[in-house]
C-alpha cells in the first residue's frame, strides 16, 4: 500500500523545482530573479526572464559584472503564484540578496511588509501597488518607471487628445476590461475619479481567472454598450483572447487601448490580420535596433549564453521589458557603488541608490540606450518618478510607436496615491514610521 | 422597487426590444456548452470504465493540443502532425495503464485520484519540458479548419458567428453520436459498463481490464486532443488552458458522471445559462458572475435531482 503512495506521491513530485547551490564570491553581487518559465502565465513570464538574464549577463561578459564586481543571478521559479514567490524570498534572502523584483503584483503585496524588516529593497518596475510610490510611507519599496495611475491617466490623455481636448470627455463612454485580480482592479480609483471630474461614464468589464479563454460574455456586453473608447489591463491568456474577441465582435482596433502589460507581439499576433491598429502604452523600445541589445546579442546570445529558444525574438516587447527591468538593478547598484566607495554593497545600500536612482539623456546614451527610454528620476518622496509614456500601434506585424512620450497627470495622481498610502499604513497598523535617511542607509 | 424591477422587468425588455442579440447571447452560451460539454466527457469516459475522477484532464487537453502544435513547428505537416498526436495520446493511455493503473488495480478510489493528480503534475513537468513554457498558436488553417467570421443580416442587425465554433459545435455532435453509438452498441462498450461496475466481476467473465482501461484512456486522449484544438483557437494554446477542466464540474454535478448525454445537455445548460445570467442580470452584482452562476445552477438543479440529470440513482440496502 505504502508503495503505491509513493509511486503516486513521486509523479506529484517531478515537476517541482530545486535551487541549485550558488556560489557567491567576496566581491560579487546577489540577485535571485523571480522569474516564471511555467504555469499559466509562462507566455508572459519567459520573454521578460530570457531579457532579465542577458542583459545581466552582458553586464557580467563586456564589463565584467557592475564597477568591478561580478554578479550572480539566480532564477527562482514563482509560476506567478504568491506562495511560490514567498518561498523563493524566503530560501534566498539568507544568500545576501541585494534586491528583490517580484513579477507579479501578488507576489509584491506579500513582499512589501518583510522589505523593511529583512532590509532587503522591493523594485516592482511599472507593477505592484501604485501607493508604494509614497517613499515617506515605504521607504523600502520602489516602482520606477511610473505607476498603473500614471499608466491609466496617459492613456484617458491620449483618448482626451484623440477626441479633441479634455473637455470633449464630458458624455463619451470608456469601457475597462481588466483581469478580476488585485493586479487589474489597481487603476480603477483613478479611473473612477476621472469620471467623476470630466464627465465621461466608465463601464468595468472583469474577467475572471478561469475565463481568461472565454470572454465572449463581456464581448457581448461591449457590444451591446457601444463603448466609445475601451482600456484593458489584461495578463497571460487574457490579451490574446481579448483581442481576438475585439476583432470578432468588430470594435474599432485604433480605439482599444492596452496597458503596457497588454502588448506582447504574441498578443497582438494572435488577432491576425484584424488586431492591426490595436494600441497600447509603453515605457522602452521594441526592437533590436539599440546599441545595448546589440551587445547582448554579441557578448550572450552569438556566445550560446542566452536563454532564449528563439533568437529571432530579440528584441521583442517583453523582452526589452526585462532588459529594462534589469538596467533598473545595474543602475540602483551602480548609485549604491558611487554612494558608499565599495564594491559589494549589500541591501540598505542600493536601497540608498535606488532612491539616489538619477538616469539622465548622457546616462542613456553611453548605456546603449539612446531612443529607448527616457530618463529616469527617484527621489526619496517619489519612488516612482511618473515618468513619460507612449503609445504604440500594432501595424500588423511589429509594434509602431504612434505618439509623443506623453507625462502622466501627476497633479491627479499625486494626491491619490497619498492618500491611499495612508490608508494602507492606517489598515496595517502599526506600520512603522520612516526613519532610513533620505538616500542614505 | 426599481431593483424589482432591474430583476424581473429590464432584463425581459432588453432580450425583447433587441431579439438578435438574445439570440447572439443563445448562440454563444451554446458554443461554450459544446465545449465545456468535450471536457466533460473525457471525464465521463474515464470515470464510467474506472470509477475514478480523472484529475489529469485538464492537462492531457494540454498536453494533446501543445503535441499537435509542437510536431507541427517542429516541421510535421499539419495532418500527419495530427495522426502523430493522436499516436502519442494512444502511447500515453497504453503507459497510464501498464505504470499507473494496472499495479492499482482494485484498490480504493482514493488512491486512484491520487495517482491522476501526480500524472498531472507529472504530465505538466514533461510538457514543459519537451515543449516550452511559451504559447503557441493552434494551427487551424493549416488543418483546414475555417476561421473566418460570418455577419448574418437578422431582424435589421447582425448576427455575428464564428466559423470555428460552426466548425466546434459539428465536430462535437459527430464526436458524441460516435461515441455514444461505440460504448451502447459494441461488444466493447458492454464490456466497459462491466468494468464500471465491479472490477473483479469482469474480470472474473474474462473481460481484459487492461484492454478496456486502454481504450477508455485513448479514448479520452482523443476527446482532449479534439477540445485542445477547439480551445486552442479560441485563445492559444498554452498551460493555462489547464484550468479548462475547472469549467466541467458543474457540467458533471449536473449532468452526472457517468452519462454521456448528461455531459452534453448539462454542458448546453450550464453553457446558456452562465451566459443569460452574466449578460442580462450580471451587472446587479458588479459583472463576472459566470465562474460561480455555472456552480449555483448545478448545486440548485441537485436540491431536486441528487443524481444529476441523467446519472444512476445508487440505492444501498442498509
Amino acid at each position: 500500500m505504502l508503495g503505491r503512495y509513493a509511486l503516486a506521491f513521486s509523479m506529484a513530485m517531478a515537476a517541482s523545482v530545486v535551487l541549485p547551490p550558488v556560489a557567491k564570491a567576496q566581491d560579487s553581487l546577489y540577485v535571485p530573479l523571480l522569474t516564471y518559465r511555467t504555469g499559466a502565465f509562462a507566455g508572459s513570464g519567459i520573454p521578460i526572464a530570457d531579457g532579465m538574464h542577458d542583459y545581466l549577463e552582458m553586464l557580467n561578459q563586456r564589463d565584467g559584472g557592475i564597477g568591478g564586481a561580478k554578479i550572480v543571478y539566480e532564477e527562482c521559479e514563482t509560476g506567478y503564484t504568491a506562495q511560490k514567490g514567498v518561498e523563493c524570498y524566503e530560501a534566498t534572502k539568507g544568500k545576501g540578496a541585494l534586491m528583490y523584483n517580484p513579477w507579479s503584483t501578488g507576489i509584491t503585496l506579500q513582499l512589501i511588509p518583510k522589505a523593511g524588516v529583512d532590509k532587503i529593497p522591493v523594485l516592482s518596475m511599472a507593477y505592484g501597488l501604485t501607493a508604494a510610490a509614497d517613499g515617506k510611507t515605504f521607504p523600502w519599496v520602489f516602482n520606477p518607471p511610473m505607476t498603473y495611475w500614471d499608466g491609466a491617466s496617459v492613456a484617458m490623455k491620449y483618448i482626451a487628445a484623440k477626441s479633441g481636448g479634455l473637455d470633449k470627455l464630458k458624455g463619451k463612454k470608456i469601457g475597462f476590461i481588466y483581469l478580476d485580480a488585485p493586479y487589474g482592479k489597481e487603476p480603477i480609483p483613478l479611473l473612477e475619479m476621472l469620471a467623476k471630474e470630466s464627465g465621461f461614464t466608465l463601464t468595468k468589464y472583469p474577467v475572471p481567472g478561469d475565463k481568461m479563454q472565454d470572454q465572449s460574455s463581456q464581448w457581448l456586453n461591449i457590444q451591446s454598450d457601444g463603448p466609445d473608447w475601451m482600456i484593458m489591463w489584461g495578463w497571460g491568456a487574457m490579451n490574446p483572447t481579448a483581442v481576438k474577441e475585439a476583432v470578432k465582435v468588430g470594435y474599432p482596433m485604433d480605439k482599444f487601448i492596452g496597458v503596457w502589460w497588454s502588448g506582447s507581439d504574441d498578443d497582438a499576433r494572435a488577432g491576425g490580420a484584424g488586431a492591426k491598429g490595436y494600441l497600447t502604452l509603453n515605457f522602452h523600445g521594441t526592437g533590436a535596433a539599440f546599441p545595448a541589445i546589440a551587445d547582448i546579442k554579441k557578448h550572450v546570445v552569438d556566445k550560446g549564453l542566452s536563454t532564449l529558444k528563439d533568437p529571432a525574438r530579440l528584441g521583442e516587447n517583453n523582452y526589452n521589458k526585462g532588459v529594462y527591468n534589469s538596467m533598473l538593478i545595474a543602475e540602483a547598484i551602480r548609485f549604491a557603488q558611487k554612494k558608499t566607495g565599495k564594491k559589494a554593497v549589500d541591501g540598505a545600500d542600493v536601497r540608498a541608490g535606488l532612491e539616489s536612482l538619477d538616469i539622465d539623456a548622457a546616462r542613456i546614451k553611453e548605456m546603449g540606450l539612446e531612443g529607448f527610454m527616457t530618463p529616469v528620476k527617484v527621489t526619496c518622496d517619489d519612488h516612482s518618478g511618473s515618468n513619460a509614456v507612449y503609445v504604440q500601434q500594432w501595424d500588423g506585424a511589429k509594434w509602431v510607436k504612434v505618439s509623443d512620450w506623453m507625462e502622466p497627470m501627476k497633479d491627479k495622481v499625486r494626491p491619490l496615491l497619498v492618500a491611499d498610502a495612508a490608508e494602507y499604513a492606517k489598515k496595517n497598523a502599526p506600520w512603522p514610521v520612516r526613519t532610513e535617511p533620505c538616500g542614505g542607509r | 422597487m426599481d431593483l424589482l424591477a432591474a430583476i424581473f422587468v429590464d432584463p425581459f425588455v432588453r432580450m425583447g426590444t433587441n431579439p438578435t442579440f438574445l439570440i447572439q447571447v443563445i448562440w454563444e452560451g451554446f458554443v461554450s456548452g459544446v465545449l465545456y460539454a468535450l471536457v466533460a466527457l473525457g471525464f465521463v469516459l474515464i470515470f464510467k470504465a474506472s470509477g475514478v475522477f480523472n484529475f489529469a484532464q485538464g492537462i492531457m487537453v494540454v498536453f494533446a493540443a501543445l503535441a499537435l502544435v509542437g510536431l507541427h513547428e517542429a516541421g510535421v505537416p499539419a495532418w500527419p502532425a495530427l495522426a502523430a498526436a493522436i499516436g502519442i495520446m494512444l502511447i500515453l493511455a497504453i503507459g497510464i495503464e501498464r505504470v499507473v493503473l494496472r499495479p492499482l488495480v482494485n484498490q480504493p478510489d482514493i488512491i486512484l485520484l491520487m495517482a491522476t493528480i501526480g500524472l498531472t503534475r507529472f504530465l505538466v513537468g514533461l510538457g514543459e519540458m519537451v515543449f516550452g513554457g511559451e504559447p503557441k498558436v493552434m494551427i487551424t488553417e493549416a488543418l483546414g479548419i475555417p476561421t473566418g467570421i460570418l455577419r448574418l443580416p437578422l431582424f435589421e442587425k447582425n448576427l455575428i458567428l464564428k466559423e470555428i465554433d460552426i466548425t466546434a459545435a459539428v465536430v462535437a455532435i459527430l464526436m458524441v453520436t460516435f461515441l455514444g453509438v461505440f460504448f451502447a452498441r459494441t461488444k466493447i462498450g458492454r464490456a466497459l459498463r462491466a468494468v464500471a461496475d465491479d472490477h473483479q466481476a469482469a474480470l472474473s467473465v474474462g473481460i481484459s481490464l487492461n484492454r478496456i482501461w486502454v481504450i477508455v484512456w485513448f479514448a479520452a486522449g482523443i476527446v482532449a486532443l479534439v477540445t485542445g484544438i477547439m480551445w486552442g483557437a479560441r485563445s492559444q494554446v498554452s498551460f493555462d488552458l489547464e484550468v479548462i477542466a475547472l469549467k466541467a464540474l458543474p457540467v458533471l454535478i449536473l449532468g452526472g458522471f457517468t452519462s454521456v448525454p448528461g455531459a452534453i445537455v448539462g454542458g448546453l445548460m450550464i453553457g446558456i445559462g452562465e451566459k443569460v445570467g452574466e449578460i442580462y442580470w450580471g451587472r446587479l452584482l458588479g459583472g463576472g458572475i459566470e465562474s460561480w452562476l455555472a456552480y449555483l445552477i448545478a448545486l440548485a438543479f441537485l436540491l431536486f435531482r441528487p443524481q444529476g440529470l441523467f446519472g444512476e440513482k445508487i440505492i444501498e440496502r442498509v
